[in-house]
């Protein structure tokens, strides 16, 4: 073990030249597993894979090696992708492509590994072959890259997730991790290292796509004695889990990233602000500090090079406000995570009153390779304005989940058809909601926009951090914007007034319209339709008036849907219906009575006991006593109940 | 309980606010919540009034004031979960339990959080019960799981 850490430090991390010796490259192989005598089994093991069963496989794979006596290495991977495929098995054989299989639940571990081993191969779960030079093809299979779902993709900021044992930094520096680092501390000034980066053109990914090289600047110009660097990993949009799954499948990487960008502005303390809840991401990124550590990677005069750097995690406690910077440094500092006004910027003015930059996980994963491959090959991705790539966390209603990168200037379109596969169940497309509870929603017409800055800017809809919701004929628009609202509302840390009263009020509203009234009489009506009037009001004076992001955008997703869905706010407001059936005030149930066998499965399963009739005849259900809750419709097998 | 707040102590400079939330954190996760003695001690070692440290404990979601349940069960209420369905299994566990997110019920049974996102988007609704997932959960499966849960702990 000693021996290892002492041959990667002395003859690749601190080796003089850029090429390596002809027997550390030879050795290096071994690590990466490109050279294997035995066969090697990768199990993917992101928390998606967890709550998909992967611990039960890995015990079942386990418990088949030492029933067989096969030899066998097991290994546990990040993520490389495609929730739906989770638990993700690749097996390599020697001298073979590697070869991938999907949903290998523990009762298919038995019989999967039989067939292997015995040159007999499950086609059914079979996703694909990856080939590697010099490896032996498998014939008739196909490979996993020329899957839309890979091939569309262009995997930079990714590329290691899913490939390599994140909890093993051998394998990481043997993938050429941490030369960069070392190279910059080593010939690189604080300013130079600025200045590569400002030349790349890499922007910040939290949104608002700030140039990161500039940011970096104005802090390292500032004369302070000290500053501070914050990883953001906080990610608490519903539905975004890009950070998450880059710390648990990739966490070196982030901590070089760090590093290098520590080292930029001068820093000799960086803090990674980590979500709460997120043990297993936790866990994997204390061990790659830990492991940083032990190699002289992090800590007093770092390679001789008189550079000092510690690398602290913070667990956020539980507040979507803290996302935005002067709030989060708050939270840093021990106070409510409440923001303060801007200007001063954190980078002048940060954590203690010291220049602090702050930048996401997304940001400090592409600083390593700008690094290391140049600036030039960074502009040569993506667009002018915007170059580079974009991860996304897809979810919702499309036929592959996860989590996926783009280069920038790919049409949205191509995220949607090609790498998602389109909609489940050949349901109705109707929107793609980015950027999380403050985003704005795209509807078919706008499908062809491109993924870059400029272009969604122009348009007036923001990138986000990574959310890409996809959403269906079968969600009401209405019921989705009052969950963003319900969310934003209980976000508002209650500083101005425009935000605490208006997420407030204009949820009270969204919950009246689709509420079912107590007595449909005209004053409740009058109520409804005098609050509504007052929606678009009310929003505008929050984007104009608020302290922070987050009241200046809660708004979105309402002004966006109003937009482009107003006939069915219409629908709810004025007829009282809700086209996708969701909103369960204004469901009506009513039981076919040609239908109905009158086997009183509804009947009893009633919570209110709004059901009634004689047994072997035709139920019928009260109105007034229905809350609409569905219950009975799910349960009947006669396809009886029907829904107004 | 006291020796063990002492023990957390140590590890941390007194009188330095910043250290503020790692320490109540590091209670919290010693104890399962902040009892009234801790904000108290608290208070006195970084130097803070009683009512500023309460203030802020109760201004994040992740502390909690009294002790959890023996089944903790966390609802992910994440878009994806939305999407599936997760309000109607809120509703649901709120009215079995009768308590809201963050209380105990009074046997001591159950408590739970809703979260907004745990991972598991392609497979919604989500739950946790005690760490242990169960995905695709629907509203009507919960009386029975509650009523089988409730049984467990009273006869254990």
């Amino acid at each position: 073990m000693e021996d290892l850490k002492k041959f990667l430090v002395e003859k690749v991390l601190t080796f003089e030249s850029d090429t390596l010796l002809p027997e550390t490259e030879k050795k290096l192989q071994q690590i990466r597993r490109e050279k294997i005598s035995t066969p090697v089994i990768y199990l993917a093991s992101g928390t998606g894979s967890i709550i998909a069963g992967s611990e039960k496989t890995f015990l079942a794979i386990r418990s088949y090696l030492d029933d067989n006596g096969t030899v066998s290495d097991l290994v546990r991977v990040g993520c490389s992708g495609p929730a739906n495929f989770e638990p993700f098995l690749c097996i390599q054989l020697p001298g073979k492509n590697k070869l991938f299989f999907r949903n290998i639940t523990e009762e298919k571990v038995e019989p999967l590994l039989n067939g292997i081993f015995h040159n007999d191969i499950n086609e059914e779960d079979l996703a694909g072959q990856k080939g590697t030079r010099g490896f032996e093809m498998w014939p008739g299979i196909p490979f996993l890259e020329e899957l839309p779902f890979f091939s569309r993709q262009k995997r930079v900021v990714l590329e290691n997730c899913g490939c390599y044992d994140p909890e093993n930094i051998d394998e990481y520096i043997a993938r050429g991790g941490f030369r960069a680092f070392v190279k910059a501390i080593r010939h690189y000034t604080f300013e130079e290292v600025c200045t590569i980066v400002e030349k790349s053109g890499l922007r910040g990914r939290s949104g608002g796509g700030y140039p990161a090289g500039l940011k970096w600047k104005q802090a390292l110009n500032t004369g302070s004695s000290s500053r501070y660097l914050i990883c953001n990993a906080k990610e608490s949009d519903p539905g975004a889990f890009t950070d998450r799954t880059i710390l648990e499948s990739d966490p070196h990487r982030l901590v070089e990233g760090i590093a290098i960008a520590s080292y930029a502005i001068g820093a000799s303390s960086a803090l990674i602000f980590l979500r709460y809840g997120s043990e297993h991401a936790r866990f994997r990124i204390q061990k790659a500090i830990d492991n940083a550590r032990e190699y002289g990677l992090l800590g007093h005069n770092i390679f001789q090079s008189g550079y000092n750097l510690d690398i602290e995690i913070r667990i956020e406690p539980g507040a979507f406000v803290c996302g935005e910077e002067t709030a989060l440094i708050s939270s840093l500092e021990g106070k409510r995570g409440m923001p303060k006004l801007k200007p001063p910027y954190p980078t002048t003015a940060g954590l203690f009153g010291k220049p602090t930059v702050i930048n996401n996980v997304e940001t400090l994963m592409n600083v390593p390779l700008i690094m290391q491959n140049g600036p030039e090959w960074y502009r040569s991705l993506g667009t002018e304005k915007s170059p580079g790539t974009k991860v996304f966390a897809i979810t919702g209603k499309c036929r592959i989940t996860g989590v996926v990168e783009v280069e920038m200037g790919t049409e949205i379109k191509t995220i949607l058809e090609d790498i998602a596969d389109g909609i489940k169940e050949g349901k109705e497309f109707k929107a793609i909601q980015l950027g999380g509870a403050s985003g704005s929603f795209i509807t078919s017409d706008n499908l062809d926009i491109t993924i870059d800055y400029e272009v969604m800017k122009e348009k007036n809809i923001s990138m986000g951090a990574g959310g890409f919701v996809v959403v269906d004929e079968n969600t009401c628009m209405v019921d989705l914007v009052r969950y963003y609202m319900e969310f934003m509302r209980h976000g508002s840390c209650g500083k101005c007034i425009p935000c605490r009263e208006g997420t407030g009020r204009m949820l009270e509203i969204l919950e009246g319209v689709i509420r079912k009234p107590s007595n449909d009489d005209s004053g409740t009506t009058l109520e409804r339709f005098k609050g509504v009037m007052q929606l678009e009001n009310i929003a505008s004076v929050m984007k104009d008036t608020s302290l922070c992001g987050l009241g200046q955008t809660a708004p979105n997703p309402f002004i966006s849907a109003l937009k482009n869905f107003r006939e069915e706010f219409e629908e709810h407001i004025f007829d009282r219906k809700c086209r996708a059936n969701i909103c369960r005030g204004l469901r009506t149930f009513s039981i076919d009575v040609d239908k109905c066998t009158g086997c009183t499965a509804c009947a009893s399963k009633c919570p209110v006991n709004a059901i009634y009739g004689t047994r072997l005849q035709p139920f019928f259900i009260v109105v007034e006593k229905c809350t609409g809750c569905g219950i009975c419709f799910d349960i009947c097998k006669f396809s009886a109940i029907t829904v107004k | 309980m006291s020796t063990d707040i002492e023990s957390i102590f140590k590890k941390y400079k007194q009188g330095r606010r910043e250290y503020l939330i790692p320490l109540l954190q590091e209670i919290q996760n010693d104890l399962g919540y902040l009892s009234e003695e801790a904000i108290v001690r608290v208070g006195s070692f970084v130097g803070l009034s009683t009512t500023k440290i309460y203030g802020l404990a109760t201004f994040y979601d992740q502390f909690r004031f009294v002790p959890s349940g023996k089944v903790q069960i966390k609802i992910c209420h994440g878009t994806s979960c939305f999407l599936n369905g997760s309000q109607s299994v809120t509703d649901k566990i709120k009215e079995e339990t009768g308590i809201i997110p963050g209380q105990t019920t009074r046997d001591g049974i159950f408590s739970y959080e809703i979260v907004t996102c745990m991972g598991g988007c392609n497979n919604g609704p989500l739950i946790s019960i005690n760490g242990e997932y169960h995905t695709g959960v629907k509203a009507e499966q919960l009386p029975d799981l509650i009523r089988k849960l409730r049984f467990i702990i009273e006869n254990d």
